[in-house]
């Protein structure tokens, strides 16, 4: 196609958008009574809808559809394909290992999140130090994959470690390890940390919003009250940030479900490190099982559908008050 | 897909008020043809004129290697007036077949697996290889490598680029340091291992990488396939291959024994990494760098490790690393090859869709492509293909192996069996079994993963 031609196909899609978009407006101004109203509204809203429809509701179908069908998508199976899930060890070790993501992260994230948020609140310096611990979200997944690779390689004593946690173990007389990466379960528990890393620096700013947010009043009467440390934090400060501690809790945890990028940049799956994001796209796009791929996309949909759903509420709760 | 087929260089006018000299600079880059001799077409004459013809072509190879490919193809598109229009990625085993179920697969790609291969053809959106590119195949290529672009009886690709997997890398100035030589068979090799490791305290014999991202272990499963066919020879293989013979045969037994001798050995490995265990955790390119720090002296990889050394590093026989045949362990069953490549597959057959097929089959292809390749790296299994023009020493040592008429060849296991064991389980067990399962235990995991 010659440049002229694409530039005549772009001014084509302006012009057709616009004449769109202005009959829309031209219905929006005609309308007089509530039936009109309601047929704009529908103007409106159906170019949205439509979008959804193509976007969404109909991969989302086709994926359930999938999900009961074979490899390579010719024939029913039934329920075949998650009876695999839960029963083939290797994929059990999936599971395991998203079952441990799933409580660790948002937990972790949190407790750090809420504790350094308390802990610089109206302290010395805290502008820098919040930006300390909000400085990783900067950073992309697999730029800290990358990272944090660096921060457990090994290379035996005796050899120039690249490895910052291995130098550390040498520079204090110890052997150095290869331990990180390679032994499950415990691997995990080290690819959950840079999750953490990532994520309690939004779990921070969040919380340090909301405790700002606490209503003079109440803190000054309960100091009066003679509420100090631990009482004031657990008596006032937490059940007045609960709808925020909530929301960060289910946001961290539905990006938790989600997690492929820090699996697949740090171990590619090996060493029993494998989550269910990562198993979909290595049945669906490496083993070309779309049966056994779209199951578990949809397992991943039904574990963050509760998630998702207690969120909304939270957060309409919140926006209530 | 409008904005994709924007060429690189239009986009650079548009911007060339901006940065004119990088612009202009970047353009007459991707114009260099590289040795490739553009005015003599009396070959090409045969494809007729394609003047505003286009063809896109699909590769596993991005920068820098593309330049060399979009080099090679200068010649084809200053004869034919044909535009080739080159796109390169690391995905293509994942994104080729996400491509060709939407309907918009490339008029031809370059797979590197006969297993994805015969998976796309199951497809039915693979076009069978024109008559002129089947009679190139018989004439240019031995029959096994036919056999790998034919699925059930039909040739559906012909091959492009091959390598030699059965070498070991080595440094020639320190074995001339040391008085050693290179071994002629296998049991010189395990005495040369075992003088090695008597006479150097400080390194290991052997030093071997199992890391490769989400592929890791794939160097585990060329070692197996490699020794495999140096025990039980050409056809078990090829039955194991097929799962004629099931995968945990105790043959397969037997060769998996014989790579924990070295591998599993820790007076052998794993140099300058560390015990055993760190071969799973090493990626493959950095394992091989102890042949040059001195930390090991042997490392059994491709011979596209080449391109794995530090630049100014002298890759020949009389420089600082250089690769040796594995041996042959039975020197009356000839002399096992383990070996990969490419094959080119069109999805259209559009007059120059062909046209550009068949030349890519022909030997003036695979020798435009060795002179469009400056800094080697590049070999085919093309018997045209003049060893004079292949740049750099490996190169040509790996095409004097693929044509030696002794040469036993076989393609990676791994990449004909069905994609759940040959990029899935094989992968996996042969890490596993690095970092401790047993031979049994490993050789069982992957026969129950079989697709049934």
């Amino acid at each position: 196609m010659s440049t002229g031609a694409k530039f005549g196909q772009m001014f084509v899609a302006i012009g057709l958008f616009t004449l769109v978009f202005g009959s829309i407006l031209l219905l929006a101004s005609r309308a007089k009574d509530r039936a009109a109203e309601r047929i704009q509204a529908g103007a409106f809203v159906l170019p949205a809808l439509l979008f959804l429809a193509v976007g969404l509701i109909y991969p989302a179908i086709l994926t359930v559809y999938e999900s009961f069908r074979s490899a390579d998508s010719s024939s029913f199976v039934g329920i075949d394909n998650y009876l695999t899930i839960l029963t083939q060890p290797d994929l059990q070790v999936v599971l395991r290992n998203t079952v441990i993501w799933m409580v660790l992260v948002p937990l972790a994230a949190t407790a750090i999140g809420l504790l350094y948020a308390v802990l610089v609140d109206r302290a010395r310096g805290e502008a820098f130090a919040k930006s300390l611990i909000f400085l990783p979200m900067a950073i992309s997944f697999v730029g800290a994959s990358i990272i944090w690779k660096f921060v457990y390689e090994y290379k035996p004593t005796g050899f120039a470690q690249i490895g910052l946690l291995n130098e550390i173990l040498v520079t204090l007389g110890f052997d150095a390890q290869n331990f990180f990466l390679l032994p499950s379960p415990w691997n995990t528990l080290f690819l959950v940390v840079v999750m953490v890393w990532i994520q309690a620096g939004f779990a921070m700013t969040i919380l340090s919003a909301a405790i700002k947010a606490i209503p003079s009043d109440i803190i000054e009467a309960a100091r009066l009250d003679g509420a100090t440390g631990v009482k004031m934090f657990r008596r006032i400060t937490l059940p007045s940030i609960r709808p925020a501690v909530i929301v960060v809790l289910t946001t961290i945890g539905i990006g938790t479900l989600k997690v492929f990028d820090i699996v697949r940049t740090m171990t590619g799956g090996q060493f029993e490190t494998s989550v269910v994001a990562n198993e979909f796209y290595n049945q669906s796009f490496i083993y070309n099982n779309t049966g056994l791929g779209a199951a578990l996309a949809v397992l991943l949909f039904i574990l963050v559908i509760p998630v998702v759903a207690y969120n909304v509420r939270q957060l309409r709760k919140a926006d209530a008050r | 897909m409008a904005l994709r087929q924007i060429s690189g260089c239009r986009w650079g006018v548009l911007g060339a008020v901006l940065t004119l000299a990088l612009t202009l600079a970047a353009c007459s880059q991707s114009d260099s043809t590289q040795g490739v001799d553009t005015s003599d077409c009396s070959d090409l004459k045969q494809y007729g004129d394609l003047k505003g013809k286009s063809i896109s072509v699909y590769y596993p190879n991005v920068d820098p290697e593309d330049k060399a490919y979009k080099a090679s193809f200068k010649r084809f598109e200053a004869c034919t007036g044909a535009k080739v229009k080159y796109e390169g990625t690391l995905e293509l085993s994942a994104q080729l077949p996400v491509r060709v179920r939407a309907g918009t697969p490339p008029d031809i790609a370059s797979i590197p697996q006969p297993g994805l291969l015969a998976t796309l053809v199951g497809t039915g959106k693979v076009k069978p290889a024109p008559a002129a590119v089947s009679a190139n195949v018989d004439k240019f290529f031995g029959k096994d490598w036919r056999a790998y672009g034919t699925v059930n009886g039909t040739l559906y690709a012909a091959p492009g680029g091959a390598n030699v997997k059965s070498l070991v890398w080595y440094s020639p100035s320190v074995f001339k340091a040391k008085g050693y030589l290179v071994p002629q068979t296998y049991d010189e090799l395990v005495k040369l291992s075992d003088k090695i490791a008597s006479d150097d305290s400080k390194a290991k014999p052997w030093c071997a990488g199992f890391g490769s991202g989400e592929a890791t272990g794939w160097v585990g499963t060329d070692w197996l396939e490699d020794i495999l066919l140096r025990t039980a020879g050409p056809e078990v293989y090829d039955h194991w291959v097929k799962h004629e013979i099931p995968f945990n045969d105790p043959q397969i037994a037997t060769a998996l024994a014989k790579v924990g001798d070295i591998l599993k050995n820790p007076k052998y490995v794993n140099g300058g990494r560390g015990d055993v265990k760190s071969i799973a955790t090493t990626t493959f390119q950095d394992a091989g760098q102890g042949v040059l720090d001195g930390s090991c002296y042997l490392h059994r990889q491709a011979s596209f490790f080449a391109a794995q050394w530090p630049k100014g590093t002298k890759v020949a026989e009389d420089g600082d690393v250089f690769a040796f045949y594995l041996p042959a362990i039975d020197a009356a069953k000839g002399k096992p090859t383990l070996g990969a490549g490419d094959f080119i597959t069109a999805f259209a057959d559009r007059p120059e869709v062909k046209a550009f097929q068949t030349y890519l089959s022909t030997d003036a292809y695979a020798n435009d492509k060795a002179k469009a390749t400056p800094e080697g790296g590049w070999v085919s299994s093309n018997k045209g293909l003049k060893l004079e023009n292949l740049k750099s020493p490996i190169d040509k040592l790996s095409a004097q192996i693929l044509q030696d008429p002794k040469a036993v060849f076989r393609f990676d296991a791994s990449d004909q069996m069905p994609s759940a064991v040959g990029a899935g389980t094989f992968w996996k067990g042969m890490t596993n079994w690095i970092v401790g399962k047993s031979d049994k235990e490993t050789l069982d995991y992957i026969e129950g993963s079989w697709p049934k």
